[in-house]
């Protein structure tokens, strides 16, 4: 059985030449890396990891932007047999004081020995810690680790890592998420990674561009792990670069022929309206044979969007496929597209909405166009339970379970969370959906998740920031997603209760909200929801029922003729 | 354009379009960035704009806080280049 190191050292051993990374970044020359590079430049940090007393089966953090320096942390990390996880850079609106409490409670729950950063945001880490009570053995910057060397596999505490050690963490961001580290093996990593270039057929003819995240399971392993760790040419720009001048992804795939990419649903309709023609002359997209739609719901219309937008450079519709995936299965659960174009269907609105049965439509009642996402990829099985944990027949919509072989070893540190995951071996994904012929549509989230962008955010952690405001209480706040159809993704709406009935006082309340908020998660409200006391629908016990304050909301816009 | 009646425009599309909230004072000097009035989802929304309205190309290297983060700096910065 290979391990992560086993298969870099050989394709360092056979093709040491081979362009494993090029890494883009505006304004500079294209960075290609060989693996050659790549296991010198890791083998540096490997002597540093020693040096600093680490040892295989660390945690080690790193924060680092996308580059050079965090490509050799983190396979060095590999190469020495610790355990790497990628913690967010702190961006411009996030108040340095909830980065540092956000990372001081990671540091509780994972226990690194170390952290990498640059010089530069050294102190802000440092703010973050306690030493001689924490476990942080080493704050690393990048310009004292050692240069790139020749490795000496045979020292490499990698090499000996057995199949079911924990090779990588991976934490979604906030409060809550980062409570819950996925810790996978090098077997589930490495069994996904086999099954899932199945699915999409993988062949030497590929080549992955992407500019996606890292710290998402999407970035980091359809779009890092698998390339390098099989072997296909990856081609890499940052999300930062990404957001100013999405351009660039599609420049990128015409210069060096990219085939596979994986976006959120929210980038297909960003880039669709967001590129000027002038910034595509003489960009060719007919390599691109797969780009898969994944990490947020996804719909038809921006799919059709994308499509018109780009077919005259050469897009293929058939390039056009989709994907469910999860952390806790590694990455991808299903995939629909390849080998033939996505499926869809139309279904009946009230029979989905009311009844929860997914009925092919009927003559001109109103209908909901569902985008299929697949089917399980090989060695996965997805069911679809009902609350009592039984399977339901196709097209009734039940939540989503799925077993396989490579799913998460725990939620790190947390067996209480991860006991609570699975029932009866399966693991409940938290999502609604049906299943026709083995096909899965998703319909909806059992949990209060809003997903932004593709990225997870928790409702209680913005609406316990929401109560640090001055006029607004302690369970008075109520946070939730409403999808926008012009965006693609869904949008954050905060309904929050004040007594005052002062409209500049109520506007006041409503703009500290909107800062505190996001200085405090770095996740900007679309909309700030005053209203008087007893608005807010409750549960039974006294809890924010999200769902249903969602819903009043909504029909409030609605009789205000406001669009939403 | 004088600075006013660039002011104006901008404010107005800020309110309108990007917070959809049309009655909203936008302040001169007021965070934009970083205050995340303006997420960088609508950064390139925001270039496009200026570019259209006032003939003046912002480059993607520039959308930050550290080169604008107010009506005031957006305005000095179109001003510099037209």
């Amino acid at each position: 059985m290979p391990n992560f190191s086993s298969l870099l050292k050989n394709h360092y051993d056979s093709s040491p030449d081979k362009i494993s990374v090029t890494i883009l970044h505006g304004g500079q020359p294209d960075r290609p890396v060989t693996y050659r590079e790549l296991i010198h430049g890791a083998a540096g940090y490997v002597e540093t990891f020693s040096q600093n007393g680490i040892r295989p089966g660390d945690v080690v953090l790193l924060i680092l932007q996308h580059g050079i320096d965090l490509l050799y942390a983190y396979y060095g990390a590999i190469l020495h047999g610790a355990i790497p996880s990628i913690m967010p850079f702190l961006t411009e609106k996030l108040l340095p004081e909830r980065y540092r409490a956000d990372l001081a409670a990671l540091v509780s729950v994972t226990q690194p020995s170390a952290i990498i950063t640059y010089r530069d945001f050294e102190a802000e880490v440092r703010g973050a810690l306690k030493p001689g009570e924490d476990s942080v053995k080493a704050v690393i910057t990048s310009d004292q680790v050692e240069g790139p060397r020749s490795p000496d596999f045979a020292a490499f505490g990698g090499l000996q890592r057995k199949p079911e050690d924990i090779v990588l963490l991976q934490h979604s961001s906030g409060t809550t998420g980062l409570q819950k580290g996925v810790a996978l093996s090098h077997q589930a990593v490495i069994n996904q990674l086999t099954d899932y270039s199945k699915a999409i057929r993988l062949s030497d003819a590929d080549v992955f561009v992407s500019w996606l995240p890292l710290y998402h399971d999407m970035g980091l392993i359809a779009c890092w792990l698998m390339p390098i760790l099989l072997g296909y040419p990856l081609v890499i720009l940052s999300p930062f670069e990404w957001i100013r001048a999405p351009y660039r992804l599609l420049q990128a795939v015409s210069k060096y022929k990219g085939t596979l990419s994986w976006l959120p649903n929210f980038a297909y309709n960003f880039c669709a309206q967001k590129i000027r023609d002038r910034d595509l002359e003489g960009v060719n997209l007919s390599s691109w044979r797969a780009i898969s739609n994944c990490s947020e719901p996804m719909r038809w219309d921006s799919h059709q969007a994308f499509f018109e937008r780009f077919r005259g450079l050469g897009l293929r519709y058939e390039a056009l496929t989709t994907c469910y995936a999860m952390a806790e299965n590694v990455f991808a659960v299903t995939q629909g597209g390849i080998g033939g174009p996505v499926v869809f269907e139309d279904v009946d609105r009230e029979s989905l909405q009311v009844e929860k049965v997914a009925r092919p439509s009927i003559a001109e009642k109103p209908v909901i166009r569902m985008l299929g996402a697949g089917k399980a990829i090989p060695n996965t099985a997805v069911s679809i339970l009902d609350s009592h944990g039984h399977a339901l027949p196709d097209r009734t919509v039940g939540e989503v379970a799925l077993k396989s072989n490579c799913m998460l070893s725990g939620y790190y540190h947390r067996p209480d969370a991860t006991e609570k995951a699975f029932t009866n071996g399966w693991y409940l994904t938290g999502d609604f959906g049906y299943l026709v012929d083995g096909e899965l549509y998703i319909t909806g989230r059992k949990k209060d998740l809003i997903i932004v962008g593709g990225k997870n955010i928790y409702p209680q952690d913005l609406e316990l920031l929401a109560y640090e405001v001055a006029g607004v209480h302690a369970g008075r706040a109520s946070a939730f997603g409403v999808f926008n159809d012009a965006t693609g993704t869904e949008e954050v709406v905060m309904v929050a209760e004040v007594e005052s009935t002062d409209p500049a006082e109520q506007q006041k309340i409503s703009n500290m909200i909107r800062a505190t908020v996001t200085r405090g998660s770095a996740v900007a409200l679309r909309y700030v929801h005053i209203v008087g006391k007893h608005w807010l629908v409750k549960t039974s016990s006294g809890k924010t029922a999200r769902a249903a304050n969602r819903e009043k909301f909504l029909r409030e816009m609605v009789e205000k003729g406001q669009e939403f | 354009m004088n600075s006013d009646e660039i002011k104006a425009k901008l404010a107005d599309y800020l309110a309108k379009d990007i917070l959809r909230q049309p009655g909203r004072t936008i302040q001169p000097d007021e965070a934009l960035l970083t205050s995340g009035l303006i997420d960088s989802f609508h950064l390139v929304d925001l270039a496009l704009f200026v570019e259209d309205n006032f003939g003046v190309h912002i480059d993607d290297s520039e959308l930050n806080a550290s080169t604008f983060d107010s009506l005031n700096g957006l305005i000095a910065l179109i001003q510099s280049r037209q």
